[in-house]
């Protein structure tokens, strides 16, 4: 079991309250969290990452275990404490605009 | 009694205003999407309780909400789980999903414009400015996006498509103005249903008579002698928007960048009407609903200064098709104003006498029931305005 916190407005275009729970069969990376999650969600598709690319818009960044994994490849696989559940990972809208 | 609905979008939502046909008492709704930034909302002319809207963000990029019920309720049109991949292993079904066209079959790769340093650059999406649901059909809609492109829906705003030959239409020439290169405008013709009429931000005004398997350009007459080398280019002026009434659709108004235009030929040429404008810069222009030859503006005092001249915040009336104009004044602040009106801000509803509406990046929406004669706030206090559209029910 996965565990993702949304940002406030996604979760609201998602009509979820609280941290999302996902099943992620094989490696648990970033893409295969954000695969299950817009499968969930079919609205956040092109919300997190570029529809077309597949990269993360600008200002999301990734958090979890208190890192910031926003450049790893999207393919590395997650720390076990998000893999198994221990520790969420964090979706999170970059602070700007002052 | 007749009642009217404003949609209006702001920079941190939507709100839905609705009146009786007095217009005189109003409830406000919202804020709906609070926080994203809500460009445009327009209702379906074949079905009032199909609304449209585009929902932007500068994290988290487009969305686009569709309303079954007058806006009581909205959803992503394609909200509920569906197959993810299509035969070709593309995502299927993606509502906010606007790629522009390399297929083959328009026989283009991925075309570039100009950039601000004359430099070529390839198009890039970046936001939906206007939506423009058809006339006859509530699942057809258009999209006038940013960088300027034309996409069409014809499943309810579950996918889109883009009309590609538009970006042939000399659209290396195309530059972003200071909003970017948004295409903020799309006329409908009834008369001629293959017609379409779009301008663009700053390339100017383009015509398609079959249905956008091709485009020409149309801004002869057009002068931008400040903002072009080649004053009267065929390409690159800065429109900042077209109107027409629907039972003329051959004559066109524009409000350019500077210039208040007039078109008696369904865009094949344009000469001023500014007359006696105080300034001719300014962003709406709208053609009241029984007289066609009446027409709004909203003097704006410069491309620098983007605030009412003299701090006075006044509409312009022609009842002349142009040239001649009005102040009108009773109802709107007459000092110390400095709000803008942005180009999709002002609308007509279909009422006798007409109603007009506009909304400021002040947050104020004023109404007028008497054709622009006295004004009133409806609200004063919401976030800056992007758009106000209005529908008028039974």
């Amino acid at each position: 079991m996965i565990r993702v916190v949304l940002p406030a407005h996604l979760r609201t275009l998602a009509r979820v309250d609280g941290e999302v729970k996902l099943e992620v069969e094989g490696p648990v990376t970033q893409r295969s969290v954000l695969d299950a999650l817009e499968a969930r969600y079919p609205m956040l598709r092109g919300t997190i990452r570029d529809h077309v690319t597949q990269r993360r818009r600008p200002f999301v960044r990734f958090f979890a275990c208190e890192e910031d994994l926003s450049h790893e490849s999207p393919d590395v696989p997650l720390p076990d404490a998000v893999a198994t559940g221990v520790e969420p990972l964090f979706i999170v809208g970059a602070m700007a605009g002052g | 009694m007749s009642r009217v609905r404003l949609l209006v979008g702001t920079r941190k939502g939507a709100f839905i205003l609705t009146s009786d046909g007095t217009r005189k008492q109003w409830d406000v709704n919202g804020p709906h999407f609070g926080g994203w930034e809500m460009y445009h909302l327009k209702g379906s002319p074949a079905d009032p309780n199909r609304l449209y809207a585009s929902q932007t963000s500068g994290w988290f990029g487009q969305v686009i909400q569709r309303s079954d019920d007058g806006g009581k309720t909205w959803n992503t049109p394609d909200g509920a789980p569906i197959p993810t991949s299509g035969p070709d292993g593309t995502p299927q079904g993606v509502s906010n999903k606007f790629v522009y066209d390399t297929s083959p079959g328009t026989g283009k790769p991925l075309t570039t414009h100009q950039w601000y340093d004359g430099t070529q650059r390839p198009w890039e999406f970046k936001r939906v400015w206007h939506l423009e649901p058809s006339l006859t059909d509530p699942d057809t809609v258009y999209a006038g996006v940013e960088d300027a492109a034309l996409f069409r829906s014809s499943d309810g705003g579950q996918t889109w498509q883009e009309l590609p030959e538009l970006r042939g239409a000399k659209g290396h020439l195309w530059q972003p103005g200071a909003g970017g290169m948004c295409l903020h405008t799309i006329l409908l013709d009834r008369n001629h249903p293959e017609r379409i009429f779009i301008a663009i931000s700053a390339a100017g005004v383009f015509r398609t008579d079959d249905a956008g398997k091709t485009w020409r350009p149309m801004n002869r007459g057009l002068k931008s002698q400040y903002e072009l080398p080649d004053s009267d280019a065929e390409v690159g002026h800065c429109v900042h928007r077209i109107a027409m009434h629907p039972s003329r659709p051959n004559v066109l108004f524009m409000q350019k960048h500077w210039d208040v235009m007039r078109s008696d030929d369904a865009g094949e040429s344009w000469h001023e009407v500014s007359g006696n404008l105080p300034t001719d810069f300014g962003f709406p222009i709208e053609v009241h609903a029984h007289q066609p030859d009446t027409i709004y503006v909203v003097p704006i005092k410069s491309d620098s200064e983007h605030f009412p001249p003299d701090g006075k915040l006044r509409v312009y009336r022609s009842r002349t098709g142009g040239n001649e104009w009005e102040a009108l004044t009773k109802g709107l602040p007459q000092r110390d104003c400095y709000v803008n009106v942005l180009r999709d801000a002002m609308t007509v509803d279909s009422l006798d006498p007409c109603g007009l509406y506009f909304g400021t990046t002040g947050g104020q929406v004023y109404a007028s029931a008497d054709a622009g004669d006295s004004w009133a706030p409806i609200v004063r206090d919401l976030p800056a305005v992007f758009s106000v559209e209005v529908q008028t029910l039974p």
